[in-house]
Formats: C-alpha cells, sequence, structure tokens
C-alpha cells in the first residue's frame, strides 16, 4: 500500500498554482542525504553526513567569519551601468533588475570590515546568486576600493571567490577588471598586507585569471570547482575525457596551487592563525 | 626498537636486563644486585661503543628507521600552532618537501624540510624524502614570503638526495636547487638551517644556505653519499665504509673545517633514544641562533652570509 494515497478523484491543478512543500525546511545535498535546514545553517551550511559544503552567499560568510555578525559595509550602494547597451535574450539593464529583485542584492560582490575573532578583517565576498557572480566594473570597483580601505587602514584582506568569471554583459570592461584588481593587489603586497584568498564553489574564469590566485596564501573549500576553462570547455575543445576530480580544490592542492583546503567549520580559526604567524602576533585562541 | 649491526651488544644486554626484571617480578629471588651490575654494564658498554663511533656508524644512525624526522621536530616545536603550506603554485605539491608558519614561543618561524615516510606506504608518499624540482620552488616560494613579512627561516634538512628522475630533469632539477641556493645568499630574514639526519650534496644545499648552519651529532652531510662515492670511485658498493672514512661527513669533521657553524648533541645512542630531548636541543639551537641573528640589519646579515660562503675553500695562491 502506497504511504499516501490521493482520495480526491480528477485533481488538475495548474503547474502554476501547484504548492510546494514550505520553502527550506528540508535540504538534499547532491549525494542525496536530507537535512533539516536549521541543522544545516548551524552546522556552518555543510552537510553533516556528507560533507556537501553548500553554495552560499555574502550575508552568510559574513555571519561565519566576523565576530557576532557585525561589520560595516563599504561602497553599498555602487551600482552596474549599461555601457554598450547590451543585449542578449534579455536587455542587460533588466537582467540586472531582476538579478536585483530576485537576491535583494546590488551586484555580485560586498565588501566589509569588521572584527574577526577580535581584530580587524576586510572580506570581499562574491554573490553566485547575482548573475553567476560575475565580474563587471562594480565588482572590480568594489574590490578595488576594499583593497584601498585595507592599505589605508593597514589592515588584512580576504577574497571570497564564487564566480563563473567575468561579465559578458560589460564586455572588454570586464576584463579590465582583471588587471585593475590584480594591481590593487600588487600595491597591497608592496605594503606588505596580507592577502587571504579563499575559492569557494565555483572559481572559474576570470577570477581564477587575477585575484582569487594571488593570494598570500590561496586556500579552498573541500570539493570545489576551481579552474581558468570550465570543464565543459576543456572537453569540448580538446575531445579529451577528463580525469576523476578535475579542477576540484583537491586536484589543485596536488597540482600545486593551494596552500590548504579548510572545512567551513575551521575557516575562521585558520585564517586568523595564518595571520597571526605571517604578522608575528601572539596567537588568538 | 631496532637495532643496528654495531648495537647489538646493547640489545643483548637489554634483553638481560628485561629478563633480569622479569624474574625479580614473577619469583621470590632477589636479583636486585644483578640488575644492577648488568645495568652497569649496559652504560659502560653504551658508552664504550658510541664514544668510538666510525663514520659509516653515523651515517647509519643517521638513517635509523626510528630517527625523529621532520614533521616529528616541526610538531615538538610549534604543537598546535604549525601551519602547513603546500604547493609551488606551477605544477605539483611535492610531498617530499614540507613547509609552513610556526611559533616557538612568541616568534612565528617558516619551517621548511624534506620529509621521509616511517613505513612502507609512507615512504613511497614522501618518496624516500628526495624532492623533485617543485619541491624546491615550494621552498623558494615560503622563503620569499617570510622573507616579504619579515619572518626568521627554519630549515631541516633530511635527504638522500633530490631525486634523480625523468620528469625532475624535465622540469629543471639544476635550475631549481641553483635558484634557491642564489635566492637564499641574498634572503633579507635570518635563515637556520638544522641538518637533522641526511645531508646529501645539492639536494641539501637547495634549501642549505644559512646565516647558522648546526649539524645534529649523528648526521652526515657532503657532496654525496658514501655508498655512490664508493660505487663511482672504487666501481663498487662495498668499499662505503671506506667512503665514508674519506668523505670526513661527520659533524664534527664538517665543523673542523668549518663548513657549518656547530654541532647539536643528540642524546647518548643517538636522537631516536630520547627524542624529547633530541627535541628540546634543537629548540635550544634554534632560539639562541634566532638571538644572535636578529638584531641585524638586513643588509648586515646578507653581507655575513655572503662573507661566509666566500670563505669556503682550500687552495694554493
Amino acid at each position: 500500500m502506497a504511504w499516501f494515497k490521493r482520495k480526491d478523484k480528477g485533481i488538475q491543478t495548474s503547474t502554476e498554482e501547484k504548492k510546494d512543500t514550505p520553502k527550506g525546511l528540508w535540504y538534499k545535498s547532491p549525494t542525496g542525504k536530507i537535512i533539516d535546514t536549521k541543522e544545516l545553517e548551524q552546522n556552518f551550511y555543510v552537510s553533516p553526513e556528507d560533507g556537501y559544503h553548500v553554495r552560499i552567499g555574502s550575508r552568510e560568510y559574513f555571519e561565519i567569519l566576523f565576530d557576532d555578525n557585525k561589520f560595516r559595509e563599504l561602497d553599498a550602494n555602487l551600482g552596474s551601468r549599461d555601457p554598450l547597451k547590451f543585449e542578449d535574450t534579455k536587455k542587460y539593464p533588466e537582467r540586472l533588475k531582476a538579478a536585483q529583485a530576485k537576491t535583494k542584492l546590488k551586484d555580485a560582490v560586498r565588501t566589509a570590515v569588521g572584527k574577526s575573532m577580535g581584530k580587524d578583517l576586510v572580506i570581499a565576498c562574491m554573490d553566485f546568486t547575482f548573475i553567476g557572480g560575475s565580474m563587471g566594473s562594480v565588482v572590480g570597483e568594489k574590490i578595488a576600493r576594499a583593497a584601498d580601505y585595507a592599505l589605508k587602514k593597514k589592515i588584512p584582506f580576504m577574497i571570497i571567490s564564487k564566480s563563473g568569471g567575468a561579465r559578458m554583459m560589460e564586455a572588454a570592461y570586464s576584463l579590465m577588471q582583471l588587471a585593475k584588481t590584480s594591481a590593487k593587489l600588487a600595491q597591497l603586497a608592496e605594503a606588505k598586507i596580507p592577502y587571504i584568498s579563499l575559492c569557494t564553489d565555483p572559481t572559474t574564469g576570470g577570477t581564477t585569471a587575477s585575484f582569487a590566485m594571488l593570494g598570500d596564501i590561496n586556500i579552498a573549500e573541500p570539493g570545489a570547482l576551481i579552474g581558468f576553462a570550465g570543464p565543459r570547455v576543456v572537453r569540448d575543445t580538446t575531445g579529451q575525457e577528463l580525469p576523476d576530480g578535475f579542477q576540484t580544490s583537491e586536484f589543485l592542492l596536488e597540482h600545486g596551487f593551494l596552500d590548504f583546503i579548510s572545512h567551513r567549520k575551521d575557516l575562521k580559526h585558520k585564517i586568523n592563525l595564518y595571520i597571526d604567524l605571517i604578522k608575528n602576533q601572539p596567537l588568538r585562541s | 626498537m631496532e637495532y643496528l649491526e654495531f648495537e647489538l651488544p646493547i640489545k643483548e644486554l637489554e634483553e638481560q636486563l628485561d629478563k633480569c626484571q622479569i624474574i625479580g617480578q614473577e619469583s621470590d629471588v632477589d636479583v636486585t644486585e644483578t640488575c644492577k651490575q648488568i645495568e652497569k654494564k649496559l652504560a659502560e658498554t653504551k658508552k664504550e661503543i658510541y664514544k668510538n663511533l666510525t663514520a659509516w656508524q653515523r651515517v647509519q644512525l643517521s638513517r635509523h628507521p626510528n630517527r625523529p624526522y621532520t614533521l616529528d621536530h616541526i610538531n615538538a616545536l610549534c604543537g598546535e600552532s604549525f601551519l602547513e603550506l603546500h604547493g609551488d603554485r606551477n605544477v605539483k605539491d611535492d610531498k617530499a618537501m614540507i613547509g609552513g608558519l610556526g611559533k616557538i614561543g612568541d616568534q612565528s618561524y617558516m619551517f621548511i624540510g624534506q620529509q621521509k615516510g616511517f613505513n612502507t606506504k609512507t615512504r613511497q608518499y614522501r618518496n624516500f624524502g628526495m624532492s623533485n624540482p617543485e619541491g624546491y620552488r615550494k621552498a623558494l616560494r615560503l622563503m620569499k614570503s617570510a622573507e616579504k613579512f619579515g619572518i626568521p627561516v627554519v630549515t631541516l634538512i633530511d635527504t638522500p638526495g633530490a631525486y634523480p628522475g625523468l620528469e625532475a630533469e624535465e622540469r629543471g632539477q639544476g635550475e631549481a636547487i641553483a635558484r634557491n641556493i642564489l635566492e637564499m645568499t641574498r634572503l633579507k630574514v635570518p635563515i637556520i638551517t638544522v641538518i637533522i639526519g641526511e645531508g646529501a650534496s645539492g639536494g641539501a644545499l637547495g634549501i642549505g644556505v644559512g646565516d647558522k648552519v648546526l649539524m645534529l651529532e649523528n648526521t652526515w652531510y657532503s657532496v654525496i653519499s658514501p655508498e655512490s662515492c664508493s660505487s663511482i670511485l672504487w666501481r663498487s658498493w662495498e668499499y662505503k665504509e671506506q667512503a665514508a672514512e674519506a668523505l670526513k661527513l661527520t659533524a664534527k669533521d664538517m665543523k673542523r673545517m668549518k663548513l657549518v657553524d656547530q654541532i647539536v648533541k643528540e642524546p647518548l645512542g643517538g636522537a631516536h633514544t630520547d627524542k624529547e630531548k633530541t627535541f628540546l636541543a634543537v629548540k635550544d639551537a634554534i632560539v639562541k641562533s634566532y638571538e644572535e641573528l636578529k638584531n641585524l640589519s638586513p643588509k648586515e646579515l646578507v653581507k655575513q652570509r655572503m662573507d661566509k660562503y666566500a670563505d669556503m675553500g682550500v687552495y694554493k695562491d
């Protein structure tokens, strides 16, 4: 006997009117493990059974890394323009508006300063939900300004990458954000301000060809996709089958591009341990 | 505990002592006197054997399977504060060369060293402590990072040599070692080098140019291993003992020739017989060395290092 038996006959609800189960009560990881969302949140958005690191955004990362979720957002109002009058299946301004409505975000990165384990830290965190975390002028400018802030105040800097790459709708303006952000990081390096790059799922395209790979340490979350050309592009271009685990965090660690992989629950401790060690200051515990 | 051939008299006495103690525990026979005598004999035998070690015997001790390796030292020195860092940012993370940041007391150091394994599986994983070019490039990357932030560098040397492999040659083993040696001569932070096991040739010097170069008592450091030397010059591996003597590769010899700065004493019987004591001696030596170097300006530091290496060599004018 079925567990649920339909008693009423002739139900023909149209798709639009179908009621989903209340959203957000349960989460199912890719390996099929199911977890209560409250529990997931308490476990740093990591599925406890299989260790799957759920994609999260700036809101969650700030909450994880800043003490008591207290921080001051920088340049919160910077917004995109449409210099190329770009249009694909949708006009760029419309796409922006739709993304803003859907995500309640202004663009694909948020930058903030706050205390992490009692000391100041500047974080720029990308949001994948906003047009695939794509990097246009706003992302580049906000990262550059956050780096400037870190430089001026001599505060360690961290970028959390989560991006599909450059934003096509801003074409070559996007491309030049690679140069702009990298130049800023070079200034930071000259001033000997520590810069930590955290690669999360996914970190691809223009981000890997700029700030994501330029950290004093490059670190990653387990199982993240990290690479320049996406796996599909590589497969289609070369006609080769890709090895298991190609372009995962573990693959990058093995090939020498990551300093270490950190579980999200250890992230706050580990980045601050690194900062204490490299700045030769007493360890915070 | 594993015993080397020349240690067999010690093994015998230790077994006798064990037996004696067991008899004492299990029967009413008073064995105190007998045990005492064996203990005395044991102490004398140890002294006798370890006082007169030949060069080859020291080579054997330096490779003793129970000897503490790089990570053992680092973990003992830094405890929870050690943060291992990986990768050369180029092709690979070399498992035979490890590195990372850690604290001794309040001071951060960048630790770098070759790592050997402790059983068949881990020995393979660590490639027997033989680095590829990526290992040397990882070491250089970490040194440069330490230099950038003014963190002193400690290198721990324990390698039978750089890996003589096809891919190692393709990727420029020689270039990688050469680059490290050059960069280390001008690094603007103190470099303290400790030979904790085997110091074989360029593979060792690739992380071994330092302001203070220390050798643990039962280690060796030379241009080639005694076996390879024997095979090249005598055309047979049989003459390794003679080769070991001839190469003057012990800590004492190296100190006398002024090619290293200091010998760190090991517990009687070698580092592995009392690891804690060994770790303390190494820690003490590192801290003291750093104290001597920390107040030198980068310019003075580099000049002093330059002068030291310029002085090495014997010739007729």
